[in-house]
């Protein structure tokens, strides 16, 4: 088993959390694992992105080399697009749709989604709205985690499991609102796969 | 399964110091430093040994400090960024000649590619400067394992260790197989009471130590675990790869048999006969370093009339930016799948202040009371507020060095340049600008200075800054004139009457400091999330 996947979005959209829930199921699971994460400067508003390497074998180098990447998980539809010299010729490309307008250039948002709705393998949500309408728009990032899980080849327990550990010391309902946000980003995958 | 930590290669630095018997910590947060430092604060087994591990105000009483932990015979770690060695280059250098007592490491944490720096410079350079071993991880355990084997060796060879990494490892995770737990040293005195004056008459015989360890020192590296010669069949290349540029070239190797002999380079100085057997059985050599070119260089020589050298400087390797994957196999004469390219419309995201900040009302005031001047007169500093560089702000004109912000517009000045102005972070004027407030005082500079007092150390995350409620204190006591100093709100509804008092400080021939005060956005939600709890990660 061998997955290579980039996590993208702005700075502080949460995209280290849906690390860290991947990461902890995948050593859970028993797997390798190397995260490479952008902390600093680029923090403070800036394109981001995390590259997370899951492997039954051990991993050599922390950075996916270019055009392995087997799926690109963006909190942020045009960051979604940024990475796609990375991408594997038959990777996924799973995204958020609201876009995250902090540039006087953002381009034109009806091209950014027909761009990503031209690519042959693609998820494209509003984790806002279903974040919402669950009761907690700072979930966003939980149900694209959802989203992205039937492709992690990661049993459902350890990613649950994880998302308890993660949220655990902030509460039960926490808890309850991201497992409910996860599922929903799940549902979403699994019917428009 | 065994049990294994997942951390940072900066986390499994700090892990590995509190396993092998670390006393105290000392450090100046600096991308991409800070996480070392920062997890000793949360480790609570570090709490329960008592390691000390609060910020200090810059990189060179950060070392100095370590080395007087050293000195009463304690295992101590001075980490900083690579510019912040450069800070602490007095100290470093000179504890090379006093030598250690109790072990004595040293991290600095490169950034090639300038991802949160203003250069890449390579401390590696510097351990070599110093002629002091060098450590260069190529993974996460490798800098948790070269923590114990780093305090051991320097205790044995009574030396400082430099332990190099590069933002890649610093920040990148992995899992992490801890070793046994080691009692911190009880402490004592060195035997010699003289090895740490370095008057001349005793630097000199301490220097001639120095010198004398240096086959020790290589014959270490020779017999170093970390340094490895894998026998390949092809001879028509031999590649040395140092620290973490292993990592990029066995990536390229799926089943990681490289047909070609490789040398793994991750202690030094220089194993030299193992790198002699590589060149001399080996038509051309690689050599793939994250960083400058020091190995290669040194292997090349002033005339390279050897044998064909490849890497930075022959053009096979770019000769600036970090090292990945791809580039690595384009050194090796290999193809790579590509991806698709990027839409051409997607537009670039530079990071910009966070909406809320104070520096943004500050440099607005600024920017208007500049304007009855001509341009180019904002002399800046390292922090957040460097992003006021950028549109729509466009406020500054330098950002060079922590500090520097006071003492060039004091330059400026005297070059004719009146009024000029410095604009100057709160924990970057503790670390290095007030030395240069006395200057500006005893000359008399007709300077204008901004303390922009946001009460952290924000650009890091939010550490404490070793100013916090002293700036006026100090101000008045380096000797600025009361009635020039003001403290005012950065707020849009304070505007004109901050635009009014900037205005006046300008047109004062002396020195004026000006504290626009209001806390960090980032801190202030972080502790009011923290006092509401509302539940968000």
């Amino acid at each position: 088993m061998k997955k290579d996947i980039i996590l993208a979005g702005v700075g502080g959209q949460g995209i280290l959390s849906i690390a860290a829930i991947i990461g902890t199921a995948a050593v859970n699971a028993g797997l390798f694992l190397k995260q490479a994460e952008v902390h600093g400067m680029s923090q403070r508003g800036g394109d981001v992105q995390s590259h997370l390497r899951l492997s039954s074998e051990e991993i050599a180098s922390d950075l996916i080399p270019g055009g392995k990447t087997d799926l690109i998980v963006s909190v942020e539809p045009m960051e979604s697009l940024r990475y796609l010299p990375m991408l594997s010729p038959d990777g996924w490309l799973i995204t958020n749709t609201e876009p995250f307008v902090n540039i006087p250039n953002y381009p034109d948002i009806n091209k950014v989604i027909s761009e990503i709705e031209a690519f042959p393998r693609h998820i494209a949500l509003n984790a806002e709205h279903i974040a919402k309408d669950l009761g907690s728009v700072r979930s966003a990032n939980i149900v694209m985690l959802g989203a992205s899980s039937p492709f992690l080849d990661l049993d459902y327990n350890f990613l649950e499991d994880a998302i308890r550990n993660i949220f655990q010391n902030k509460g039960e309902e926490l808890v309850k609102i991201n497992i409910d946000a996860f599922k929903a980003g799940l549902k979403f995958s699994e019917e428009n796969k | 399964m065994e049990h294994k930590l997942l951390l940072l290669g900066d986390e499994a630095i700090a892990q590995g110091a509190i396993d092998a018997g670390l006393s105290g910590i000392y450090a100046y947060p600096g991308t991409p430093s800070t996480e070392i430092t920062e997890y000793v604060q949360r480790s609570k087994e570090a709490r329960e040994k008592n390691i000390r591990s609060e910020w200090s105000a810059n990189e060179k009483t950060a070392m100095e400090t370590a080395l007087g932990m050293s000195y009463a015979g304690k295992r101590a770690m001075a980490c900083m960024k690579h510019v912040g060695l450069n800070v602490a280059a007095d100290p470093f250098i000179n504890s090379a000649i006093t030598g250690a007592h109790g072990g004595l490491i040293v991290v600095s944490a490169d950034d090639p590619s300038m991802h949160s720096s203003q250069n890449e410079q390579d401390s590696r350079f510097y351990g070599k400067f110093a002629m002091i071993p060098i450590l260069e991880p190529s993974n996460q355990q490798e800098a948790y394992d070269m923590v114990h084997y780093g305090f051991n060796f320097s205790e044995k060879m009574k030396i400082p260790v430099l332990l190099r990494i590069t933002t890649r490892l610093a920040h990148s995770r992995a899992g992490i197989k801890r070793n046994i737990s080691k009692e911190q040293n009880k402490g004592g005195l060195h035997d010699n009471l003289k090895q740490f004056i370095l008057l001349p008459a005793i630097a000199r015989k301490q220097y001639k130590d120095l010198l004398n360890k240096q086959p020790e020192f290589e014959k270490a590296s020779e017999e170093s675990s970390f340094n490895k010669y894998i026998a390949g069949e092809d001879k028509k290349l031999g590649i040395i790869a140092c620290g973490i540029a292993n990592n990029y070239l066995m990536e390229n190797y799926p089943d990681r048999k490289v047909p070609y002999p490789v040398l793994k380079i991750c202690q030094y100085p220089f194993p030299k006969k193992i790198i002699e057997k590589i060149y001399d059985e080996c038509d051309e050599i690689l050599v793939l370093e994250d960083g400058y070119p020091l190995v290669e260089e040194l292997l090349k020589g002033l005339l390279d009339k050897g044998k064909k050298i490849k890497g930075r400087l022959d053009g096979t390797i770019p000769r600036d930016g970090e090292l990945n994957p791809n580039i690595v196999a384009t050194a090796l004469g290999k193809d790579f799948t590509k991806g698709n390219e990027i839409p051409e419309f997607i537009a670039g995201r530079p990071p910009s202040l966070c909406h809320g900040c104070s520096h943004n009302d500050t440099f607005l005031a600024l920017n208007e009371a500049m304007s009855d001047y001509s341009k180019g007169r904002v002399f800046s500093d390292i922090g957040c507020y460097t992003l006021s560089a950028l549109k729509p702000l466009e406020s500054i004109n330098s950002c060079v060095d922590m500090g520097a912000s006071i003492t060039m517009a004091i330059g400026a000045s005297e070059g004719g340049l009146v009024p000029s102005v410095a604009t100057i972070g709160d924990s970057t004027f503790a670390h290095s600008g007030i030395t240069g407030l006395l200057d500006a005082v005893n000359n008399k500079s007709p300077i204008t200075i901004l303390i922009l007092d946001n009460l952290t150390v924000a650009m890091t995350g939010g550490q404490k800054s070793s100013a916090f409620g002293k700036i006026e204190d100090i101000c008045l006591g380096v000797g600025v004139e009361k009635e020039h100093i003001h403290i005012i709100k950065p707020l849009i509804k304070y505007h004109e009457e901050n635009v009014k008092i900037i205005k006046e400080e300008l047109v004062y021939n002396g020195v004026s400091v000006i504290i626009p005060r209001r806390e960090c956005v980032q801190t202030l939600n972080k502790r009011m999330r923290a006092k509401h709890k509302i539940k968000t990660i």
